[in-house]
């Protein structure tokens, strides 16, 4: 209600929000994840994020009172509304939305006027996600960072606005464009359009940003909209580029990174001599930096949510103490700067009526969010949409870490929508699948999941489904993790041998047909009106 | 005879005489493995290169004997010793008879 | 998520007797031990269609490449000549599922050794 939210703002200010105790000569400011969220949004952290192997109970695995816990949040505080995802709804209501690149815009100022030189480094993830960055091919994105002024920047849901748009939205960025590990796949040589490395001169220091693109690009996208490019850890790479820019005379050396945490946890006891990895791909956002050695990790969350600055005291070439804050934007309590603002509304502009089109709302104890190990509500409704609108048995929807929450009694738009669904592969496919073939499917992603090696991770969430139960025992491996398939309409066993309509969409297959998910899910919502989801108790998971 | 095999090289344009350089050979070419099936049913027949040599000046450098299992535009990377002046060449044999070749010249210097 | 992608993911595909028969045929019968004969492959393939690999060894004359998954396992035959500056090569292989490559070299004294790496062939799809 009211009073709470008034609570909660006189607790919050933009100066206790901003406040950091200047360190050191350097400083870092890292944003990633964005998904093309311009304006303030809801975002509900997961409340299932397993880890495995050595990552067992490690973070970034905690979530709800583990991670408040871990972490010394007090309850109900505006660090466990950032961060966790308990009473979600309800803290909701009294601090509002997050995000907004205005306030972001906000944040990076206050940060420059403290430290002019600060670096600014985008982690990817950024020209992908909204219904204006679809229709725009992610020229909205590219005219808003712009003004934010990055330093460098690197990559994974770009690539799948074609290698055509990416080279030419990339030959035009006023700033480094950098990865390590993008290779010309014909020749398996360095690319000119992505170097690995640019150096920075900053507190009258010699940095160096090696970029790390998302690792697994055309295994986790589709490959066909990027064939003249190939990516891959390329670790021992990593350290010949560590070392030539070290023996080039670099006293701070930083990776931006699409690895995914625990992928750049494994990079940092394998490469020697990153002083600092920004993280980003699995959307953790911790309010600590992670120590492997002497790699000081952070991670940034997604969506806008939140930026990381990082105060690094380097002398004679040594890294010798850091300062870190992950600060939320809290888009009530951060001013948004002006000029920004108005970018961002030019770029909505020719697309507001559209955007703003009410579908339908939700009941008043629906939220609705995506983000976890398994099936969010958002994910139940797609399903559902894709099987009454494609008359299927089963529905398969891709496990994404991106896309906004949507608060009970809240209004869905035609934004809302597309927030949770745009892609440039979103084809709705009907198609016939075994039952064995489909539990060939789960296994693969689960070991895409949970497979002890992080390098065997590749950092999504499990394929979700609607239509279908199963058991998962994530202890197990590759090929018996998955059990007790169920048909749910019928409660029968799924057979190996018999065939079933299946109903999916974000395919990685060239030439896949079907509507496009954001109409599936318009019209679904449209005939409801009012969305109000059964509990979903379907996936039994085992061994967490 | 398959259309629109293309070889094509990289390779030095100088070397120092006994070094040793790296060279990259790609040929477009299908690699029609024999195992696929077309849309009724029929096996495509095998169609593929089967060898692959480079030599330099008479010698050779590396002869390759390929299976269905080398991947469409076959792709190879090697090193050669180039001991004096002279002129690579490289030569691929198609299932179906043909051979195609090419020659990249190395001056020493 | 791929829809009706026509690997087979997942399980490791098991060997089969055209394995034997093709080693068999390049090492005539003789014992395969370890040593100079490395193997570089990704641990996931980026696309099974095309999976980059590496062979080297310090003194092969020839290398055999396998891949004991799939339907037909020999892959290629590298001999090496007077004017090759290493035993190394890379190449680009067909991969039809999550299976172990194995690459045997004959060394210049007539002796046989052995190296192999598991590749993961994955449907893919989805992501962060
Ligand atoms: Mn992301
Ligand atoms: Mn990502």
């Amino acid at each position: 209600g009211n009073w709470s939210r008034l609570a909660a703002q006189q607790a919050l200010t933009q100066d206790k929000l901003l406040e950091f105790d200047t360190f050191g000569n350097i400083s870092l400011i890292h944003i990633t994840d964005i998904h093309a969220q311009l304006k303030p949004i809801f975002f509900r952290e997961p409340s299932m994020n397993i880890g495995v192997g050595a990552n067992k109970g490690a973070v970034p695995h905690l979530t709800g009172a583990a991670f408040r816990k871990r972490y010394g949040i007090e309850d109900a505080s505006p660090s466990a509304y950032a961060l966790t995802y308990d009473d979600f709804a309800a803290l909701a209501q009294g601090y509002g939305r997050v995000g907004g690149l205005d306030r972001v815009a906000t944040v990076v100022n206050a940060i420059r006027a403290d430290r002019p030189d600060a670096l600014l480094l985008d982690g990817g993830d950024t020209w992908h996600g909204s219904y204006t960055c679809y229709q725009t091919a992610g020229q909205d994105m590219v005219n808003v960072m712009n003004a934010l002024k990055p330093d460098a920047m690197t990559f994974h849901w770009e690539f799948t606005l074609g290698s055509e748009r990416v080279a030419e939205i990339v030959e035009s960025l006023p700033f480094a464009a950098l990865g390590q590990n993008i290779f010309d796949a014909e020749w398996d040589e360095p690319t000119e359009l992505f170097p690995p490395y640019r150096f920075f001169e900053s507190g009258g220091v010699k940095i160096a940003v090696i970029g790390q693109a998302f690792p697994y690009m055309p295994i986790a996208n589709p490959g066909w909209m990027f064939p003249e490019y190939s990516f891959g850890l390329r670790d021992e790479r990593m350290q010949e580029m560590v070392d030539e820019v070290r023996a080039n005379g670099a006293e701070l050396v930083v990776c931006l990174s699409h690895n995914g945490f625990d992928v750049d946890k494994q990079m940092a006891g394998i490469v020697t001599g990153i002083d600092v990895i920004l993280s980003g791909h699995t959307h953790d956002a911790l309010p600590e930096p992670v120590l492997v050695g002497e790699t000081v990790i952070v991670a940034s969350g997604s969506n806008g949510k939140f930026v990381s600055r990082v105060d690094l005291d380097v002398q004679n070439g040594r890294m010798m103490g850091f300062r870190h804050k992950l600060i939320p934007i809290f888009s009530d309590v951060i001013t948004p700067d002006p000029e920004m603002t108005k970018l961002i509304d030019e770029q909505r502009a020719p697309y507001l009526d559209t955007l703003s089109e009410v579908i339908g709302r939700t009941g008043d104890d629906q939220t609705l969010y995506r983000r976890g190990n398994f099936n969010g509500t958002w994910d139940d409704l797609i399903c559902d949409a894709l099987i009454s609108e494609r008359d299927a048995d089963i529905a398969l929807s891709p496990g994404v870490r991106w896309g906004p929450s949507i608060l009970p009694g809240q209004d869905i738009t035609r934004e809302d929508i597309w927030n949770v669904t745009s892609m440039t592969y979103g084809e709705a496919y009907r198609t016939e699948m075994t039952g064995e073939f489909l539990h060939v499917v789960l296994e693969d992603v689960a070991d895409n999941l949970f497979n002890p090696d992080p390098y065997y991770q590749q950092g999504g969430d499990m394929v979700r489904v609607g239509g279908l139960g199963y058991r998962i025992d994530i202890t197990k491996p590759q090929g018996s993790r998955i059990t007790e398939m169920t048909l749910l309409k019928t409660g029968e066993m799924i057979d190996p041998t018999r065939t079933y309509q299946v109903a999916g969409w974000a395919s990685v297959n060239e030439g896949t047909e079907g509507p496009q998910i954001w109409d599936v899910v318009e019209a679904h919502i449209a005939k409801q009106g009012v969305i109000s989801l059964d509990p979903n108790n379907s996936v039994k998971v085992v061994g967490a | 005879m398959a259309s629109g095999v293309k070889p094509r090289v990289k390779v030095p344009k100088t070397a120092a005489a006994g070094e040793a350089i790296t060279i990259k050979t790609l040929i477009s070419h299908k690699m029609e493995s024999g195992q696929r099936k077309d849309d009724d049913g029929n096996v495509i027949p095998r169609s593929i290169i089967n060898r692959f040599t480079c030599d330099f000046n008479g010698e050779n450098v590396v002869d390759v004997t390929l299976e269905p299992a080398i991947s469409t535009n076959p792709y190879f990377e090697f090193e050669a010793i180039v001991p004096e002046a002279g002129a690579f060449t490289f030569t691929w044999y198609d299932d179906d008879g043909s051979v195609y070749e090419t020659s990249k010249e190395i001056a020493i210097g | 998520m791929g829809t009706g992608a026509l690997i087979v993911a997942g399980l490791p595909i098991r060997g089969s007797a055209a394995v034997e028969d093709v080693i068999a045929a390049f090492t005539g019968g003789a014992p395969i031990g370890t040593g100079d004969i490395k193997l570089v492959a990704p641990e996931i393939a980026e696309n099974g269609n095309t999976v980059p690999i590496e062979v080297s060894s310090g003194s092969a004359a020839e290398i055999l490449v396998l891949a004991t998954g799939n339907p037909t396992p020999s892959v290629a035959t590298f001999k090496f000549g007077s004017l090759a500056a290493s035993r190394a090569a890379s190449t680009r292989i067909r991969l039809a599922g999550t299976q172990e490559v194995v690459a045997i070299a004959k060394l210049d004294d007539g002796s046989f050794v052995q190296a192999s790496s598991t590749v993961k062939v994955t449907i893919g799809g989805c992501g962060g």
